[in-house]
């Protein structure tokens, strides 16, 4: 067991009623896709791997990630990139001030600024970097949102229903980029999502959730 | 959770606050108990005795005091809650009702005394209402011998409460509507052939009034043992019993303190009782009104008359009290103004060249105590904010009562305490003691003002940030606090605007000695002298105002590029 995202026997539960038994490995560039109705407690599993569980929730289980016992770290020292269905920028930050949060700390100043103008010109929205996030479309703010996720240089992504929030059109579009970079990285991708399409288009497994069926 | 552990000084604050707000209350009534119990060194009370408690009975005025006190505040009480829930009965959601919304939510910060002035400049014999009216309807050449302000039955005060607690119910019921769901409510009641205000009441008033019952009692306990506006349009002789507990403690004899702090106790069982008198109340009023829903009267026959009083019971507030701050802004400028012309002959700026040197020493002193009470309860407050969002518990109904009980215990009653305290532990009154006795009241309203706007924020961009690397504390500074600015800012305004107002506590707590745009302001009243209270009211009004304002201007202007930071 290496490379990857690992879910070791990992089992939620709320006061008696367990909700999530689930064991999978993710090799790199492989999307896992967790499906569901919801309420079933899909989001509630990434919380589990991203550290911020709320209380009332038990679990049990590790996360490791290539190799590495996560289950102790905090949030902050994961670096697990997380994208939800609302871009979540920052309101009070400039687009360059989103990805400037985002992107890991060091290096002079100018060449902070010429990463993140690089980086707006590779999602193709070169020069927004003073822009207001509120004044930008939604499939803007999606792109905006990856790329402040991917400065952060994650070792794994995980998608909560990221691409629900999107029109038809753009979710396509968003969701291709999404995994193009996952591969392209070799990084680990953990979906939940409700959306069939989704899952497809992933190509990876699927592990149902609410639907009868013994985990792992 | 990683994050709780790592939370060490965060845990602190909640205990802190806790003890800051209770603390001194606790301790005030402590030093109340024992002096009525006969304990008082200073003042020759060696031993238990019931000499307090005779002298207090020995006192003339003591059964008409006591009777003001409970009825000046359940009336008042009642009437501001009666035209309140009319007003929203029969207004709810109309052009009318939103524009005395504006005009009453920024009333609810005008410090008592100085709408307990302005009230008493406009319905005093020789006040503007009866200059309005002078001489062509009433024949009145000279100001009419009749006791309005200060009258034997507290009819000003009542007023004068009913027109400042308005506002505070209106808002806090505002805040409860959205949880009642009461537009859905209303779509029922109505399309059942309810009539408006009967719909209203019968539909949605109970859900609304199950949130703001505390608030309510608040009202309550304060209306009946106020003394700033008590003094100032209240009744002399007697006055009511919080106005002759204060003049106790003012006396040169010592050995009325003794009278004080039994009379103190008197009128936190006064409270109580009248507390246990509004729940008995509430019993009674729920049990008719099912009855009345029961017999299933449509009630539509009476709408106009009842949205005709409640929108006059809001016009009433708004007019009382807005009425009230513009007399007090001319006679600040007033020249020779005789009776009865409606305006001054000239405008004369005299009276603020005067007393000018007097408001900034006092303005500074205000600014100091304020800003420190400010200050330290946005730090408390904030850290048990934080530390319920780590933990991930809400606030439950005993926290909801605890932050409400410093409001509901009379300020009457443990602030003669805390001074009877300090002055056995030698402590200088002074500007600190001061400044933890408005923490006590501040607190609270902080608590209430930046609760909502906290736990209405997303948690999920705490996730993301933590994803990015973020610590907490990080979160905290870069993320959730800049986000929060503007009801951060609210809420210190809110606070100065509670500190800026007190007057008890500066008086009892600071010995007297320590001199505020409040205290100097209520001090002006036996005077007289309109056009020194206009200015000195004026200035009180502006100290809570401008804080307001900035609250509003600062974020827009901080901002002004966020679009997704707009309200």
């Amino acid at each position: 067991m290496s490379e990857g995202l690992t879910l070791e026997n990992v089992r939620i539960a709320r006061g008696a009623a367990e909700l999530i038994a689930v064991e999978r490995h993710v090799p790199p560039g492989e999307v896992l896709a967790v499906m569901g109705p919801s309420g079933v407690g899909k989001s509630t599993l990434l919380a589990f791997v991203t550290g911020t569980l709320a209380p009332g929730f038990t679990a049990t289980g590790r996360v490791l990630l290539d190799g590495a016992d996560l289950t102790g770290t905090p949030p902050e020292g994961r670096r697990l990139g997380i994208l939800f269905q609302n871009d979540l920028l920052f309101p009070h930050l400039s687009v360059g001030g989103n990805l400037a949060f985002g992107l890991a700390p060091g290096g002079s100043r100018a060449a902070r600024r010429a990463r993140i103008d690089a980086a707006l010109a590779e999602i193709g929205l070169e020069g927004f970097a003073d822009r207001d996030p509120a004044t930008l479309s939604g499939g803007q703010k999606a792109r905006v949102a990856l790329m402040r996720m991917l400065l952060s240089d994650p070792r794994a992504l995980l998608l909560d229903e990221a691409f629900s929030g999107l029109d038809a059109a753009r979710r396509g579009q968003v969701r291709a980029l999404v995994f193009d970079i996952a591969r392209d990285r070799g990084l680990p991708v953990l979906m939940v999502t409700h959306d069939e399409e989704d899952a497809r288009a992933a190509g990876g497994p699927v592990i149902r959730l609410g639907e009868d069926q013994p985990p792992g | 959770m990683t994050a709780t552990s790592r939370a060490g000084r965060l845990r602190a604050l909640p205990a802190l606050t806790v003890l800051a707000m209770l603390g001194p209350v606790a301790a005030g009534l402590a030093g109340t108990l024992l002096p009525a119990a006969g304990l008082h060194p200073a003042a020759g009370g060696t031993g238990l005795s019931l000499g307090p408690l005779r002298s207090l009975l020995d006192w003339p005025g003591l059964a008409a005091a006591a009777r003001l006190s409970v009825v000046t505040g359940l009336v008042a009480t009642a009437l501001a809650l009666g035209g309140v829930a009319l007003l929203l009965a029969g207004w709810a959601g109309t052009r009318a009702f939103r524009a005395l919304e504006r005009l009453l939510s920024p009333l609810l910060s005008v410090p008592h005394a100085a709408m307990a002035f302005g009230l008493a400049f406009l319905v005093a014999p020789s006040g503007w209402v009866s200059r309005l009216v002078s001489p062509w309807l009433t024949g009145w050449e000279r100001p009419p011998d009749i006791l309005i302000v200060q009258d034997p039955w507290g009819l000003a005060l009542i007023a004068g409460l009913v027109a400042k607690e308005m506002p505070f119910l209106l808002l806090m019921s505002l805040a409860a509507l959205g949880q009642a769901d009461a537009r859905r409510r209303m779509q029922v009641a109505t399309a059942l052939g309810h009539g408006r205000v009967a719909g209203w009441i019968k539909a949605v008033f109970p859900a609304v009034y199950a949130q703001i019952r505390l608030p309510v009692y608040v009202v309550l306990a304060y209306s009946m043992s106020v003394v700033d506006a008590a003094m100032i349009l209240g009744p002399t002789t007697p006055p009511t019993l919080s106005v002759q507990i204060v003049r106790w403690m003012g006396d040169p004899d010592l050995a009325m303190r003794l009278t004080a702090a039994a009379g103190a106790l008197l009128q936190l069982g006064l409270v109580i009782a009248a507390l246990g008198l509004w729940r008995a109340g509430e019993a009674v009023v729920a049990a008719l009104g099912t009855r009345w829903i029961a017999r299933g009267g449509r009630g539509r026959a009476a709408d106009p008359a009842l949205r005709a009083i409640g929108l006059g019971a809001g016009i009433f507030s708004a007019a009382a009290v807005l009425g009230g701050l513009a007399c007090l802004g001319v006679w600040s400028v007033a020249g020779f103004w005789g009776f009865p012309d409606a305006l001054p002959d000239q405008l004369d700026t005299g009276s603020w060249s005067r007393h000018l040197p007097g408001i900034a020493d006092a303005a500074g002193t205000t600014a100091l105590i304020a800003a420190a009470a400010t200050a330290a309860a946005l730090v408390l407050v904030v850290g048990c904010l934080e530390t319920e969002h780590r933990r991930g518990v809400a606030l439950s109904r005993r926290g909801l009562w605890l932050i409400y009980l410093p409001l509901l215990v009379p300020q009457t009653a443990f602030l003669p305490g805390v001074q009877t305290l300090l002055l056995w532990a030698g402590l200088d009154s002074g500007i600190g003691p001061v400044t933890l006795a408005h923490l006590v009241f501040v607190l609270p309203y902080v608590f209430l003002s930046l609760g909502d706007p906290w736990r209405a924020w997303d948690p999920r961009h705490a996730v993301v940030a933590a994803a990015l690397g973020t610590s907490p504390v990080g979160v905290l500074w870069r993320v959730r606090l800049p986000m929060l600015l503007r009801p951060i800012l609210t809420a210190a305004a809110v606070a100065i605007a509670v500190s800026v107002g007190q007057y008890l506590p500066t008086l009892l707590v600071g010995g007297g000695r320590v001199a505020t745009l409040t205290t100097e302001a209520v001090a002006l009243a036996s005077g007289g002298d309109r056009r020194a209270i206009g200015v000195w009211g004026v200035a009180q009004t502006a100290a809570v105002m401008l804080p307001f304002a900035a609250a509003l201007a600062v974020p827009a202007l901080v901002w002004r590029n966020r679009r997704g930071l707009h309200v």
